[in-house]
């Protein structure tokens, strides 16, 4: 598996940076001020190549709070919410898209 | 099933004492994840797209209902109510916290469960026929060798860091209910000219990227010198198994670019200088592991109690129930029964804490205690007199696990998939859901017959869609979900790989694909009793691609 | 790094030599495999311990002629998941005979000493400082072992059957 830092990272449209919590292995996605947040909204997006490389490489040396970072794409609404930008990221962050098993009837 | 004495508990427990200081290190930045992620790995912690998954070994299939309650206690206290069964008869926590998880390993190791070598690249949980024991053209129960093979490989100082994992499968029956030759290594039972019993060794099966069938490198193996050959197999593929490229580390490869021959040769020199030294099976020993394995006291009863027959005549549901997920039993008087965990519109394979008490209560009442979990993610109550079956059959229903789709087109074998795996490109289970849905007719499947759907969402094949009649592979095209369809796969003694019939089809598409194949099969079929794998057979596939392709 | 033998951290008293240096008279050394393989003859008259680095792609095979003459063999993990030196211990020890010293290099953790022990290995080339100094520690953390291998220690298979004859069975439950 290519470290995240090797990869190339080509940046079209606004990237976060984003990775799962070491606790309890959580969603969450890299602030600005250096911490993880698991609400979309409040993630550092980077619009070019360099910023991207910057919040990743700080993410990577953030080994004791968050595992695996990457980028990944995300969307801006009309109202300037972010969204994610692909189904992966969009069932990170929403959950699966089936419904959770119940027993009904016990 | 096989109850652990004190060693087998010191063990668990010391290693689950290693784990928690594992945990506590990796928390405190002591150990970086790079260095973490081999040693979670080793004990089946994975971690996927929402949180830490969970595997717990299952060895060969079997649970006693007390292990099952356990289950059904972390599901609830450290997961989110359910739990997965797998297609190595493992079972799956898919919410778990890494801070968490050494209680629950805590708890699991009291009843004598575990996540060891459920991941990793070291030898995996040995699976097995989920009837064993308890069917009848079986020549042996062989969980008891399973046993003995997998204490051998259980921490083994050699095979831990192996170029990859390595899977194993056993069989006593001629018809494989194991999928033996799409593992690393299986051993197949069987008897010779003389009347002996030994096994076939297969090596070299497995699906994903580079789907191969096992090959035979030893057709006649006696009992005493399994141990030993299978350590010559696994000193051979630790030594020269590639290590270069993740994706060309399997067994398989290394046999395949050897060549069988070259392969089998190297395994006999090593196996020669070993053979007769401390791993030579003595019966003392096998016999020991057998003490601590439980068998039912069957009491004497006879075939088809009038009960029986006058509760089919009586409730066509339960009749129909009957003929679809109950099978004969090697004892007179008694039956297999398979829980389907493949409801309209469920998730294949799940099963709530709830489910899963149930059923262990049930298995108290009426199979001794014990419960099965097989490869096609069904769950089985191995020991039931078959006088009982009505009041159980009642039970099983309320708690939805009396679907009569085994074996059929609705009892899907599906992976996970996008909505919870790390690795795939598609969903699975949304795919499987709706097939189950558009077959939700007992009648038309019934008259489908056994029609095996086996759905992956990554080229890793955990879903097993090679060996699928039907087979859908998820696939990644331009960030939508597109789904290739084979015909043709059979998992059994007469394994083979399916057939790609077209261009990969649309999430959307999916389902009508299958109605398709299913409509093309009712006009194409001989008899009513010609199965579609025999159709399919006959006519090959190119009838199936026109009709599917026809208007697409 | 330091190096662990007899479970405490030791001097190492082996003199590293790199592949064209001129060896040292009567000091212990290790020598790389090429070197050893083409100047065996000579090395082996010297006075002093031999020892050779050996790379964990090369077959222990073509040591087994010199065994009788090598004090220590160093063996590789360039990386911890690549465990092809276990094998090779296994067989200098259980299909050879070799009785000198054993010593894992490279990627060598303290998840791993226990591992090591048993295939055989009795000298530790540590890659962290904390790791070396907790290695007894370590290995106290499993008493329970279910195969027969080159440390020695009874494995259970073997004891359950001592136990057996000693004590009367009790069923237990799971």
């Amino acid at each position: 598996m290519t470290s995240p830092l090797e990869q190339k990272i080509k940046v079209i449209g606004p990237v976060v940076v984003t990775a799962n919590r070491v606790g309890d292995g959580a969603v969450v996605y890299r602030r600005a001020d250096g911490g993880w947040t698991t609400d979309l909204d409040n993630a550092a997006v980077a619009t070019n190549a360099a910023a991207a490389h910057e919040l990743i490489e700080a993410a990577v040396a953030d080994d004791l709070r968050a595992v695996g970072p990457y980028v990944a794409p995300v969307k801006l609404t009309a109202g300037g919410q972010l969204r994610p930008g692909n189904l992966r990221e969009l069932i990170r962050l929403g959950g699966p898209t089936i419904d959770l098993p119940v027993t009904f009837g016990i | 099933m096989y109850v652990y004495d004190a060693f087998d508990r010191t063990l668990v427990a010391e290693r689950v004492a290693e784990f928690r200081d594992q945990v506590a290190r990796r928390l405190s930045g002591e150990l970086t994840e790079e260095e973490f992620k081999p040693l979670r790995l080793m004990n089946g912690v994975y971690l996927q797209l929402h949180a830490y998954m969970l595997r717990i070994a299952i060895p060969y299939g079997t649970l006693s209902s007390a292990q099952l309650r356990m289950l059904a206690h972390v599901a609830r206290r450290y997961d989110r109510g359910y739990g997965h069964f797998t297609t190595r008869q493992n079972i799956q926590f898919h919410w778990i916290k890494l801070d968490e998880l050494p209680d629950a390993m805590a708890d699991l190791a009291s009843v004598g469960m575990h996540g060891m070598q459920t991941s990793g690249n070291c030898v995996r949980n040995i699976t097995t026929d989920q009837w064993a024991g308890v069917a009848p053209d079986e020549i042996e129960d062989l969980r008891v060798l399973a046993e003995v093979i997998r204490q051998h490989v259980t921490l083994h100082p050699e095979f831990t860091f192996m170029p990859r994992k390595f899977k194993i499968a056993v069989g006593a029956s001629a018809h494989d209910r194991a999928a033996l030759r799409v593992h690393d290594l299986a051993l197949r039972l069987h008897r010779n000219g003389a009347g002996e019993t030994g096994f076939e060794v297969m090596i070299g099966g497995g699906l994903g990227r580079t789907p191969f069938l096992a090959k035979t490198i030893k057709p006649f193996l006696h009992k005493r010198d399994v141990l030993s050959y299978v350590e010559a197999i696994l000193r051979t593929y630790n030594q020269f198994g590639r290590r270069d490229n993740i994706y060309k580390a399997r067994i398989k490869i290394l046999v395949h670019e050897l060549g069988v021959e070259a392969f089998a040769k190297e395994v006999e020199a090593e196996w020669q200088s070993i053979k007769d030294g401390a791993l030579a099976l003595d019966p003392a020993v096998v016999a020991e592991i057998a003490s601590r394995f439980r068998y039912p006291a069957y009491e004497r009863l006879n075939d088809s109690p009038p009960e029986l027959a006058a509760a089919r005549r009586a409730d066509r549901r339960f009749d129909a129930w009957i003929g679809n997920a109950v099978a004969n039993h090697k004892v007179p008087g008694y039956a297999i029964v398979t829980l389907s965990l493949k409801p309209e519109g469920g998730t294949p394979g799940d099963a709530t804490a709830e489910q899963m008490d149930a059923i262990a209560a049930l298995a108290d009442r009426y199979s001794f205690g014990e419960i099965r979990v097989g490869h096609e993610q069904n769950l089985v109550l191995p020991h039931v007199a078959q006088g009982d079956l009505p009041a159980l059959w009642c039970e099983l229903d309320a708690i939805g696990v009396a679907t009569a789709n085994v074996g059929l087109i609705s009892d899907i074998i599906s992976c996970p998939g996008l909505d919870y795996c790390s690795l795939a490109n598609a969903r699975s289970i949304p795919i499987a859901q709706e097939i189950t849905r558009r077959f939700r007719n007992a009648d038309l499947a019934h008259d489908l017959g056994r029609l095996h759907v086996n759905i992956s969402g990554c080229i890793n094949a955990c879903g097993h869609h090679h060996v699928g009649h039907i087979g859908i592979l998820g696939v990644e095209k331009n960030g939508e979900e597109f789904y290739q369809i084979t015909l043709g796969g059979k998992a059994d003694e007469d394994a083979k790989l399916g057939t790609l019939i077209g261009p990969a089809v649309p999430y959307a598409q999916v389902a009508d694909v299958v109605e398709d194949i299913a409509a093309a099969y009712l006009e194409l079929r001989q008899r009513p009793d010609e199965l579609f794998i025999e159709t399919v057979k006959r006519t090959g596939v190119e009838p199936f691609r026109e009709r599917v392709y026809a208007a697409r | 790094m330091p190096l662990v033998e007899n479970g405490r951290i030791v001097e190492d008293r082996y003199v590293r030599v790199l592949d064209d240096a001129p060896v040292p008279d009567r000091a212990p050394v290790i020598v790389p495999a090429k070197r050893f393989l083409a100047d065996a003859h000579e090395l082996i008259r010297r006075d002093g311990s031999l020892g050779v680095l050996w790379p964990n792609d090369r077959r222990v095979a073509e040591l087994e002629p010199w065994l009788g003459h090598l004090a220590l063999i160093a063996l590789v993990f360039p990386k911890f998941r690549d465990g092809r030196a276990y094998s090779q211990a296994r067989l200098l020890r259980e299909t050879y005979g070799f009785r000198g010293t054993l010593r894992a290099t490279g990627d060598v953790l303290r998840d791993q000493f226990h591992f090591l022990v048993r295939a055989g290995f009795d000298s530790f080339e540590v890659k962290k400082p904390a790791d070396a100094h907790v290695f007894a520690e370590v290995l106290a953390r499993y008493s329970v072992f279910y195969q027969p291998s080159a440390d020695g220690r009874a494995p259970v298979l073997r004891r359950r059957l001592q136990s057996a004859a000693a004590v009367p069975k009790t069923c237990e439950t799971v």
